[in-house]
């Protein structure tokens, strides 16, 4: 019988180096495949450029930023980063799968503050990601990892800045993880 | 020889499988990591979990040698991949936006998608966040176009700003890279004595 509780659960991750040489040689199939790397930002773009053509076609169009990815014949969606991403919610799941860490929807916090506050931070957080990953030409993925792998000037400024950034507001965010 | 797609090696017919086939591999890698939860990723921070730092700079370090190998063998013509075109300004402030956002959400987005693969709400309430984040952007967009496409340097790496050769890079990163991890494990398990809210 399994008589391991919820509080002395210990998730069994693989060894970060390990995953960081798999993680890196992706990175570099994909490039010798396709030609580019890895994103994850641009298929919630299309999302954003989908839902709004379908509510208002005349807006979406009209908008300076979501005109340039409207094309007469072929959805938004039938692009490369949204097929990668739903495989990462996939893949995501398979390892979910086979480390037996699928639960019933739950929200993960400091015991320190609330799901509330915990839920209130991850929506802010999410908008900041999102706008700042249209500043920056791409996220941690696309433009830090990807970019900065492929030597692109860009991709260095934006992973810099992302972690620089990280550690400086660190104290101001940390009763919200420690 | 490579990138195979833009050489008709394979054809584009393939692109979408491969798309797929490509994120189901990077979802596992994540979650397989440690990447579903916020508190993990967000221990970068505070040093008692460096998980983002060793599979992050070990990817970038295995990636830009794996590049260099590519191309010294002739597998690959390096003139022929996609190098992220650089807007200095926007990038500066767009990677200071995100860098709250981290702070914030503990995800990234690749991140947050393997966080609702598990079951977790945080991580769905993220990608919403994502979602208004980038439909607030494009809706102000006209504010700030030319703020957006200001300072485009064009397609440009490290070696065509400096004139230096991209090994020398490659070789810093790794030696930065391996500094960093043997700083890092003393850090972290100094920090890790006095943490008894997070189980490890």
């Amino acid at each position: 019988m399994n008589t391991q509780t919820k509080n002395n659960y210990k998730p069994n991750y693989i060894n970060p180096y390990l995953g960081g040489v798999l993680l890196g040689l992706l990175v570099l199939l994909t490039v010798y495949i396709t030609g580019r790397g890895l994103g994850a930002s641009g298929a919630v773009k299309s999302t954003v450029v989908t839902t709004a053509d379908a509510i208002s076609p005349t807006l979406a169009k009209a908008n300076a930023y979501m005109g340039k990815f409207i094309s007469g014949d072929r959805s938004p969606m039938y692009n490369w980063l949204v097929f990668e991403s739903l495989g990462i919610f996939f893949g995501g799941l398979l390892s979910g799968i086979i480390f037996r860490r699928i639960r019933k929807p739950w929200v993960e916090h400091s015991p320190k503050i609330t799901s509330k506050t915990r839920l209130i931070f991850a929506l802010l957080g999410g908008i900041f990601f999102g706008a700042g990953s249209q500043f920056g030409r791409g996220c941690t993925s696309g433009a830090a990892l990807s970019g900065s792998a492929t030597f692109a000037l860009g991709g260095v400024i934006v992973m810099l800045t992302i972690f620089g950034t990280g550690y400086a507001v660190a104290w101001f965010f940390r009763k919200l993880w420690i | 020889m490579g990138p195979l797609i833009p050489n008709g090696i394979i054809t584009g017919d393939w692109n979408f499988v491969i798309a797929i086939l490509v994120g189901i591999a990077f979802g596992f890698i994540l979650e397989a990591s440690g990447f579903s939860s916020s508190r993990n990723i967000a221990g970068v921070f505070y040093g008692y979990n460096f998980v983002v730092l060793r599979v992050f700079f070990t990817a970038v370090i295995v990636a830009m040698v794996g590049l260099l190998y590519f191309d010294y063998f002739g597998w690959i013509n390096l003139s022929q991949i996609f190098i992220l075109p650089t807007f200095w300004p926007a990038m500066l402030l767009g990677g200071v936006i995100m860098g709250f956002g981290f702070l914030m959400g503990g995800f990234c987005p690749g991140t947050s998608f393997t966080a609702i693969s598990i079951g977790k709400i945080d991580g769905l309430v993220f990608t919403v966040g994502l979602y208004l984040g980038i439909f607030i952007f494009s809706e102000s967009f006209p504010l700030f176009k030319g703020f957006y496409n200001s300072g485009n340097l064009g397609h440009v790496t490290l070696t065509d700003v400096t004139g230096i050769n991209a090994a020398w890079f490659a070789f810093a990163f790794v030696i930065i890279a391996l500094a960093a991890f043997w700083v890092t494990m003393l850090i972290e398990k100094k920090v890790r004595k006095k943490i008894t809210e997070y189980k490890f």
